[in-house]
């Protein structure tokens, strides 16, 4: 039989109907190489039971004929900031030690309505704090690409982050698609270290209900994909209106995948100069200006723009979600669930629980956010970085009067060595330079494998839409991925 | 924007974060580098731009005023660290 971990969504989906291999034995095939890939350190908790389950059940369904989900039988896993009823939830922090919910989030639960199956629950930086998965206390993921040249030959490599071991199952074939879920970044920019797809879609498009908060008004869960199709897919069964998260948008969801006409002739790309950056990386430069040419030669016409506040994203972003961080973070003080250390005093437990619960980097933002919400500093950082937000939206909004999609580079470099860039947390942070200010306005960006680095690593492009408009998103996104013709496992040693 | 040992230490305590001492001098040099950095902000003129909390362009739905959930109490319970008679349990707080 064909090596099932090569296939796609869309194709296990077509095959499955057909009945040329049942959903149980690509479960088990995937439980075999999630076992065979645990080097990679790509998933915290594995759950073969409820996959093989799971599995049967999607057989039973076809067996008798009943109805079939979108996703029905296909094995995905799951970051493990998703509450998920009965399995061990994380969040890849020490504090949430032994958390298993009683209650199943809102997307985990539609993508189990649409039928799929979880493998398990994947790695991430703690609490999704990160962009190279070397946080989370259940220790880093590696990248399953290494480079082929250059200084790093040999060198274990990140994966990105937050959403670090998601990216690396999928790139690895450990799980046929993951969630992801981005604050800032966090599904993009390790979608393009791994070399897939990852889309974060309109804020409110999917519910953040039963996720693990981080930032409040940034979160969104998305796909991370093999390819644009079958981030159409996925994307249409985690989506839908939730009247238990409030700024869950009461909209339908398209069909997604019917969005792929690739069909682009006529549609404006815009190019944001503030974009190209002193000292860019010209191998990013270079990809950027193909994929230009790409769209271009698909019938699209190539416009540039300015969106003039783009420098001063990623301070407002590192006030904004460490603000929102340290009041949902509050919640950790050793009473309700997870890590208590024992204290003298009520007010010593917590002291003694969140000092030894949480790890460096989170503390280090919930210190932030406590800092510039503090009397006396709040307006001056928090309420100037809102308006800041409102500068940076509206570049955007006047932006998208004349272009229906903007593309850029994703991340300003290929996956770099594990070790590198630890001392230096604002050297991190600039990892999200080309993402973060999607998130703040709230619009649906994604990344897309567009090339190699000269050292044979991947690298994506991004293109952002309007906000609900992830239909345009796609269709560009298809027709560039045609274009690319990225080869999916070209380079992977695992 | 530098912050020294004791703002570090109280910024700590108002987060309940324990921090030892030994570390109260790297995390003032960490945490003054990244406040250094967010400075740039204020070379930005904000002057009458509104602040924005959220980018959702809709107010707050409102439902009836009924409990839509409950009867819970174990599975609620089920994941504290302490719990005794159907109470979370906490060490002592009044004398």
């Amino acid at each position: 039989m064909a090596d099932l971990t090569q296939f796609t969504l869309a194709e296990a989906r077509d095959a499955l109907a057909k009945k040329d291999f049942s959903a149980a034995e690509l479960a088990e095939t995937y439980i075999k190489a999630v076992q065979a890939g645990r080097d990679l350190n790509a998933y915290i908790t594995e759950t073969p039971e409820v996959a093989l389950e799971r599995a049967r059940e999607s057989d039973d369904r076809r067996a008798k004929g009943a109805p079939i989900g979108a996703m029905d039988g296909l094995p995905i896993a799951m970051k493990d900031l998703f509450c998920t009823e009965g399995v061990l939830t994380t969040a890849a922090s020490h504090i949430l030690d032994g958390f298993v919910p009683p209650y199943e989030s809102t997307v985990s639960a539609n993508l189990r309505s649409a039928g799929a199956v979880m493998l398990g629950k994947t790695n991430l930086d703690e609490f999704a704090m990160g962009s190279a998965n070397i946080t989370s206390y259940y220790g880093p993921v590696k990248n399953p690409w290494k480079a082929k040249g250059g200084a790093n030959v040999g060198k274990d490599l990140v994966p990105g982050g937050s959403s670090g071991g998601s990216a690396a199952a999928v790139a690895a074939g450990l799980a046929m698609a993951a969630t992801g879920t981005d604050t800032g970044g966090s599904i993009r920019q390790p979608a393009s270290f791994c070399g897939i797809t990852g889309l974060k879609p309109t804020y409110g498009r999917c519910s953040r209900w039963g996720v693990v908060a981080f930032a409040s008004s940034l979160d969104q869960a998305g796909p991370m994909t093999k390819t644009v199709r079958d981030a159409a897919i996925m994307l249409g069964a985690m989506a839908g209106h939730d009247p238990k998260d409030s700024t869950s948008a009461a909209m339908a969801v398209p069909d997604f995948e019917a969005a792929l006409t690739g069909d682009i002739r006529g549609l404006n790309v815009g190019i944001p100069k503030e974009y190209s950056m002193d000292g860019m990386d010209p191998e990013i430069q270079a990809l950027w200006d193909k994929g230009q040419e790409w769209l271009k030669a698909a019938g699209a016409n190539i416009k540039q723009i300015s969106l003039p506040h783009t420098k001063y994203a990623l301070a407002t972003y590192y006030i904004v979600a460490p603000a929102e961080a340290s009041a949902n973070l509050a919640r950790y003080d050793g009473v309700r669930y997870g890590l208590r250390v024992p204290g003298e005093s009520l007010d010593d437990m917590y002291m003694n629980t969140r000092g030894e619960g949480f790890g460096e980097e989170v503390q280090r933002r919930i210190l932030i956010g406590t800092y510039v919400l503090s009397s006396g500093y709040y307006d001056a950082y928090y309420i100037k970085a809102q308006r800041v937000r409102s500068l940076i939206a509206n570049d955007f909004k006047t932006a998208f009067k004349d272009v229906d999609v903007i593309l850029t580079p994703t991340a300003p470099t290929a996956a770099f060595p594990l070790g590198e860039k630890q001392e230096d947390p604002v050297a991190m942070y600039l990892n999200d330079v080309f993402t973060v200010p999607t998130s703040l306005a709230g619009l649906p960006g994604m990344s897309v494998p567009a090339g190699l680095s000269k050292d044979g690593l991947p690298l994506g492009l991004q293109l952002i839409g309007r906000a609900f408009d992830e239909e345009t998103l796609l269709r560009v996104a298809g027709v560039m991925e045609s274009a690319a013709a990225f080869s999916f496992h070209h380079g992977l040693e695992v | 924007m530098s912050l020294d040992k004791d703002t570090v230490k109280n910024i700590a305590y108002l987060a309940r974060i324990r921090v030892g001492d030994d570390k109260l001098g790297p995390l003032a040099g960490e945490l003054s580098t990244i406040m250094g950095w967010i400075e740039q902000l204020q070379e930005l003129n904000t002057d009458g731009v509104e602040p924005m909390a959220s980018v959702a362009a809709m107010s707050l739905p409102q439902r009836r005023d009924v409990v839509t959930d409950g009867n819970c109490r174990d599975a609620v319970l089920k994941n504290a660290p302490d719990a005794e008679d159907g109470f979370f349990a906490v060490p002592k707080v009044v004398e």
